[in-house]
């Protein structure tokens, strides 16, 4: 059985030095794709990460993080399409890396899948009509 | 014998209500079906559209005297600056215009997330608006100073005028260099990584009367859901531009100013829009009926998109710097198929102007005239063409 969850790690400043992600991968066979990462010297960052692997290796893999302090949280943040402040051009779909936001052809109208968001939030900053936006 | 039709013919058909009007989509069928001398003499008018941010957009407003009364020499709605450069409470607020205290680009990339074009809209949309004036006192306007808030409702005239809208092409923005531009094309990533085209088309304006033979001043327009007039070709109009074979030009060309009573319009076609790092602006709806004088006209109604080609152009390089040059032309059917292929490379597209809005803009123009609501006019002058000759001069700096 394997699992993926969208996560959020928090941690601090004191280990950001760590290879955390080398760890996860070589020692918990867990593959992580990293969505956000707001990591700098001697500051507290956060990571945004799909994160997928067996399911035992998974429990062990956050148990390691939590040793370390790191805190896990489930991603939580929603990106909403209000569609009636959508002005149907299309700009974001060349934008959004998960086709969240799509183009239907041929009528070239506008539609979101709030499944395949991963919350990049491309979209909130580049729409033209301020017609998305991000819920916690 | 060919197909010969009058303006006047045309308005007598709607007046009975026995004119036939179909979309610039729908003619491309039945020509292809019946071919262009039937087609020509069965259709009467031929509807377009298009949706769009146009930046050279903007309105008249006049607020009526105060008492006492104030010159308005400087004026400010919700915070953002309209020109009082006019005579006495005549502003133009522009689509474009940002608030003095907007941090623009000092964080980049800037939100502009309110301007000019912001508060057209909201004025379309009947919303309460503040205005601030300050002018130099004179023996006939004393007050310096007001604050108050205004509704449309408010206003004596309220002109939407803009100088340079519905481009008959445009270019496709793309970026070669290695780190993200953002323009007025939209967000461009690097290693040309998208495409970003603004155009309706086959269903645009311009597209489907390339030479001008219909389109010029005083023609009836659809405007941003009210009625309009073509009042002069628009700024940098540049009929001169590389043409394919069906007359269908490969860059910008031609351009169009117009105007319209901003209290008949809607806020469905007429948007206030905030382009990340660019600035701010107001997409505009414009649908223009083109009538079927002849079979010629008829034909040039039914251009595809896999006839209209755009150039892509880097504005990671050449376009800021003013150099000519592209990286080659690409279809309309391929930019609405969602990538092109430049120098081997298969790169994703997107539109900034919207095609659905663009169909429903020929759509409603096609009812309006149908139901005897909206008659054709004859130019009073078509616009200058390609024998014209105009050339577009760049600025030189002396």
């Amino acid at each position: 059985m394997t699992v993926s969850k969208k996560v959020v790690l928090r941690f601090d400043a004191k280990i950001v030095d760590q290879p955390i992600m080398y760890s996860l991968i070589k020692d918990y066979g867990l593959i992580p794709n990293i969505l956000k990462a707001e990591i700098n010297p001697h500051k507290q960052g956060y990571l945004v990460l799909e994160l997928s692997g067996e399911n035992q290796k998974y429990a062990e893999g956050m148990e390691y993080l939590n040793s370390l302090g790191i805190s896990v949280d489930a991603l939580d943040e929603k990106v909403v399409w209000l569609e009636d402040r959508c002005m149907q051009c299309g700009v974001c779909t060349g934008l959004c890396p998960t086709q969240a936001l799509s183009m239907n052809r041929p009528s070239m109208e506008v539609s979101f899948d709030g499944e395949k968001c991963i919350v990049c939030e491309m979209c909130l900053k580049s729409c033209p009509a301020k017609a998305v936006e991000l819920r916690f | 014998m060919s197909v010969t039709k009058t303006y006047e013919e045309i308005n007598e058909k709607i007046k009975k209500g026995k004119v036939v009007v179909v979309t610039a989509e729908e003619v491309i069928d039945i020509a292809a079906k019946e071919g262009i001398k039937k087609a020509a003499a069965k259709v009467d008018v031929v509807t377009t559209g298009t949706f769009g941010p146009m930046c050279s957009s903007g309105a008249f407003l006049n607020f009526g005297h105060s008492k006492p009364k104030i010159k308005m020499q400087k004026v400010w709605l919700n915070g953002i600056p309209a020109y009082g450069g006019i005579a006495a409470v005549d502003a133009y607020i522009g689509a474009t215009e940002v608030a003095e205290d907007d941090p623009c680009n000092k964080v980049h990339p800037g939100s502009f997330s309110y301007g000019g074009g912001h508060v057209i809209e909201d004025l379309v949309a009947g919303k309460p608006i503040q205005l601030e004036t300050t002018a130099y006192g004179t023996d006939c306007y004393p007050r310096r100073k007001l604050e108050t808030t205004i509704t449309i409702d408010d206003l004596n005239n309220a002109l939407l005028f803009n100088p340079r809208n519905a481009y008959q092409n445009y270019n496709v923005g793309i970026n070669t260099t290695k780190k993200t531009i953002y323009t007025y094309m939209g967000v461009l990533k690097p290693n040309m990584c998208n495409a970003n085209y603004s155009s309706a088309g086959q269903l645009s304006p311009l597209m489907n009367d390339p030479y001008y033979r219909t389109i010029g001043i005083g023609t009836r327009i659809f405007l941003a859901g009210g009625t309009g007039y073509v009042a002069w070709h628009g700024t940098q109009h540049s009929p001169s531009e590389e043409r394919t074979e069906k007359g269908v030009p490969t860059g910008g060309a031609g351009t169009l100013a117009v105007m319209g009573d901003l209290k008949q319009m809607n806020s469905g076609f007429l948007r206030g829009v905030s382009i990340l790092g660019y600035g701010a602006s107001l997409a505009v709806g414009v649908g223009i009926p083109i009538p079927i004088l002849n079979e010629e006209i008829l034909e040039f109604t039914t251009v595809r998109d896999e006839e209209i080609f755009a150039p892509v152009v880097d504005y990671g390089t050449s376009y800021p710097n003013a150099e000519p040059g592209n990286l080659g032309l690409v279809s309309y059917a391929q930019l609405k198929s969602g990538k092109i292929t430049i120098n081997g490379k298969e790169v994703k597209t997107a539109p900034i102007s919207s095609y659905p809005k663009a169909r429903q803009i020929a759509e409603t123009l096609k009812q309006w005239i149908l139901n005897g609501k909206f008659y054709l006019t004859q130019p009073a002058q078509l616009l200058p063409s390609v024998e014209d000759d105009i050339k577009i001069k760049p600025l030189v700096i002396k």
